[in-house]
């Protein structure tokens, strides 16, 4: 095999090209430094400057999220690696291919406290896939590899890389590709035959099934396969928050998003349902609730590639391990040898969903200050975008109303942190996506509280010509919390008003602040100028886009199942639970 | 009242390995009664024996999450029928010419060593199962135990199989 005397850097950069990454987002510093001498010279590699490294963290997951290959981000040691943590988190709990490289101290230096030394392998520990600390030159080109493989074979997560600085400096011959020696990594991507045909059996007897759609169909890029099982099944299909998009909304047989703001049709089907077919979901408690009173009468098919989800949290009658694209192909077949001619009977079920369907549509009421309803703009942003757009969402109300108010018709067009929660992510999730994706139309739904965490991007979008959509959902407060603190708390609002509202001091003025950092920028106040500013946004595309929002701050998301409550409890509307018939 | 379980682990010997199976005990909340850790007859191979107190769908969870470490090759529980499992205990008596030989005697009894001797003490190695070790330990008692050491125990299955068939492809 040919060899090429590289130093460690240089190895680094080769090994992550030859891998076919063309993005990393990053910010240098000392112990980083010998890789981003290299890095300037790679024509295959574009290196986007971040103005904060949780920012690079985000965007590489928006990067991934929206293209489903991996992101990858780039960061110092000490702070730099510490300022990467949310982002690594947030990325293991949402399945999200990254890859995450750390410089450290040299290996000489590790373990004496030297300047910004922190362990980020031990601290990452629990929220990485795996983590590997480099100190060799000559191992670079193999753990790049075998972190490549782990982040993106069987259930995708973040491998964070430590490389030590003197790892980078070193020289040795560099030839690829290199061994990788992954003993214990065996994902299992094929099912039990036996047990896809004890699935079909169940499904073929059951009355009242429902296809329970989890993020993992999307990692799967599993979604026209789910379309052609629901399809012969004609069963009913619900999306949680990280499927939203993996079967299209506009589909008769979807009931929405099931969970604490999901549906009245969703959460009841699940509830009533005699058969749950669990499909890359993992029974998150803000979709079970209560986990003793959820969907009591059901019995459970649940696939997942990782064999660690099943039965972790509820039961499984016929557990399938098993990458979802594989196990769905196989279950079809299955079902289609076993139907011969007849279809599954789903008579009485469809009467009584689509009942269900008819007086509980998700709806809103108008605000009562007269400011805009923030569900009309996200609404409308939905409607005028397209389902070829990419929505990234912050976390809080706004968030929820993008789920259920944007309609999905695509996988990857939804980005959002399900699993942690992380205020901040939108915006530069959004800026990875557009980066992924350049052609797209690319928005962030973001809320005036977590706008203020990330916002620092837009500079980086801005001067790397990233020309994304932010619409701010300005509700001058943590809107979320003040939701909780309105219905469980005596409306006594502690510590969630933001003062970013036009009858506030509004500290800050996002229009000016979006001016600052090269944004167009634009305030919307009435209802007939929104329409107006979505297309003006959509029109522009030499800078990146603020619209600042301001709607009602007593809107809230409804329907709602309180937290620890029985989804048998959820509520339509406040103080309005659904009305069964007679012994449903 | 939950049982004890050996795990037997084969894990890849690489930096950071015991930190990875213990935070994983810790962080889902799981108690280790006891834990050894050494090389075995493959190179770069460690074997660690984990005993642990749990039941049902914990000790499944746990085996679950261990085998996606990516340094865990294999484990197995090693049931108490089909298997040995070796306590190893140093013990440090108080003795004086009245209590010596009553302290010997127990040690013959147990088939236990007396490793080292002086005026007002001994030294004990013991081997065997917990019970058998924890049942000595009581007799020794009322002669007043200066000093106590422990290994976590191990375990091998019966038989001729070994763990290690067809771990390393
Ligand atoms: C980093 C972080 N800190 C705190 C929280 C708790 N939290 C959840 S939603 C929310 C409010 C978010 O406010 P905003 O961005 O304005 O969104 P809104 O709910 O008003 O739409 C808070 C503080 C969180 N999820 N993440
Ligand atoms: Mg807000």
């Amino acid at each position: 095999m040919a060899t090429e005397t590289l130093t460690g850097a240089q190895a680094l950069i080769r090994s992550l090209e030859l891998l076919g990454v063309d993005t990393v987002f990053g910010l240098p510093g000392g112990a980083i430094l010998p890789t981003y001498d290299p890095l300037m010279d790679s024509k295959k590699l574009r290196h986007i400057l971040v103005r904060h490294e949780q920012g690079a963290g985000h965007a590489a997951e928006g990067y991934a999220a929206a293209s489903g290959r991996v992101g990858v981000c780039i960061a110092t040691s000490g702070p730099g690696a510490t300022n990467l943590v949310t982002a690594i988190a947030d990325a293991h709990m949402d399945s999200v291919p990254m890859l995450a490289i750390t410089g450290q101290v040299n290996s000489f230096a590790i373990g004496t406290d030297a300047f910004q030394e922190a362990d980020i392998v031990g601290i990452t520990m629990p929220i990485t896939k795996h983590s590997f600390l480099v100190t060799r030159a000559e191992d670079i080109p193999g753990v790049v590899a075998a972190a490549y493989e782990i982040a993106t074979t069987g259930r995708p997560g973040p491998v964070l890389i430590d490389f030590a600085k003197d790892a980078q400096n070193g020289k040795f011959e560099f030839s690829w590709p290199p061994k990788i020696d992954l003993p214990g990594f065996r994902p299992i991507t094929d099912p039990h035959g036996k047990q896809v045909q004890a699935a079909a059996e169940l499904i073929l007897k059951s009355h009242k099934p429902i296809l329970y759609v989890g993020g993992g169909v999307i990692r799967a890029e599993a979604s026209n396969e789910l379309l052609a099982l629901a399809e012969l099944l004609h069963a009913p299909v619900t999306t949680t928050l990280m499927a939203r998009g993996a079967f299209p909304d506009s589909h008769p047989q979807h009931l929405g998003m099931p969970g604490m703001h999901g549906t009245v049709p969703a959460v009841t089907a699940l509830q009533k349902s005699d058969l749950l077919i669990t499909l890359g979901a993992r029974f998150d408690d803000r979709v079970t609730g209560d986990i003793k009173s959820f969907a009591k009468g059901a019995k459970v098919i649940h696939v997942d590639i990782d064999p660690a989800e099943i039965g972790k949290i509820r039961h499984a009658d016929v557990p399938i391990v098993g990458d979802a694209k594989v196990v769905i192909l196989m279950l079809i077949a299955e079902l289609k040898a076993q139907m011969k001619n007849s279809r599954p009977d789903y008579e009485d079920w469809w009467v009584f969903l689509n009942g269900l369907k008819e007086r509980y549509p998700l709806g809103y009421s108008e605000t009562e200050d007269g400011k805009l309803s923030p569900q009309y703009v996200i609404q409308r942003i939905g409607e005028l975008s397209g389902p070829e757009a990419i929505f990234a969402a912050g976390v809080g109300q706004h968030q929820m109303w993008s789920a259920q108010f944007i309609k999905y018709e695509r996988p990857n067009s939804w980005l959002n942190s399900g699993g942690l929660g992380t205020m901040g992510y939108a915006v530069p999730a959004a800026m990875g996506a557009k980066v992924a994706q350049p052609d797209r139309l690319v928005w962030a739904i973001d809320g005036d509280g977590c706008f203020q965490m990330t916002n620092q991007e837009l500079a980086t979008c801005t001067i790397n010509d990233i020309p994304i959509k932010v619409a701010i959902i300005n509700n001058s407060s943590l809107g979320m919390v003040r939701q909780w603190q309105t219905l469980f708390y005596n409306s006594r609002y502690s510590n969630t008003d933001l003062n970013t509202g036009t009858d506030t001091i509004m500290v800050p003025d996002f229009v000016k602040l979006g001016e600052a950092y090269g944004c167009l920028a634009i305030r919307v106040e009435k209802i007939e100028d929104v329409d107006a500013a979505i297309k003006l946004a959509m029109e522009t595309n030499d800078r990146p886009v603020v619209i600042d929002f301001i709607v009602g701050r007593d809107a809230m998301v409804w329907p709602m199942v309180p937290s620890g409550i029985s989804n048998d409890a959820v509520q339509y509307a406040r103080d309005a639970a659904p009305i069964w018939d007679g012994d449903e | 009242m939950t049982t004890q379980h050996v795990l037997s682990l084969l894990v890849e010997n690489k930096p950071g390995i015991l930190t990875r199976v213990a935070a994983l005990f810790a962080r889902r909340g799981y108690n280790i009664e006891s834990l050894a850790v050494g090389t075995t007859e493959i190179e770069g191979v460690s074997r660690i024996t984990v005993v642990v107190s749990l039941d049902g769908l914990p000790l499944e969870q746990v085996t679950k999450q261990l085998n996606k470490l990516i340094n865990v090759l294999k484990i197995v529980e090693l049931e108490e029928e089909t298997s040995v499992a070796r306590d190893h205990m140093l013990v440090k008596v108080r003795t004086d010419s009245s209590t010596r030989s009553q302290v010997l005697e127990a040690v013959t009894l147990f088939r236990a060593r007396v490793i080292d001797v002086v005026s007002d003490a001994v030294v004990i190695e013991v081997t065997g199962d917990t019970a058998k070790c924890q049942a000595f330990l009581k007799v020794l008692e009322p002669f007043g135990i200066k000093e106590l050491v422990q290994s976590g125990a191990i375990a091998v299955s019966r038989g001729s199989k070994s763990m290690s068939e067809k771990v390393l492809r």
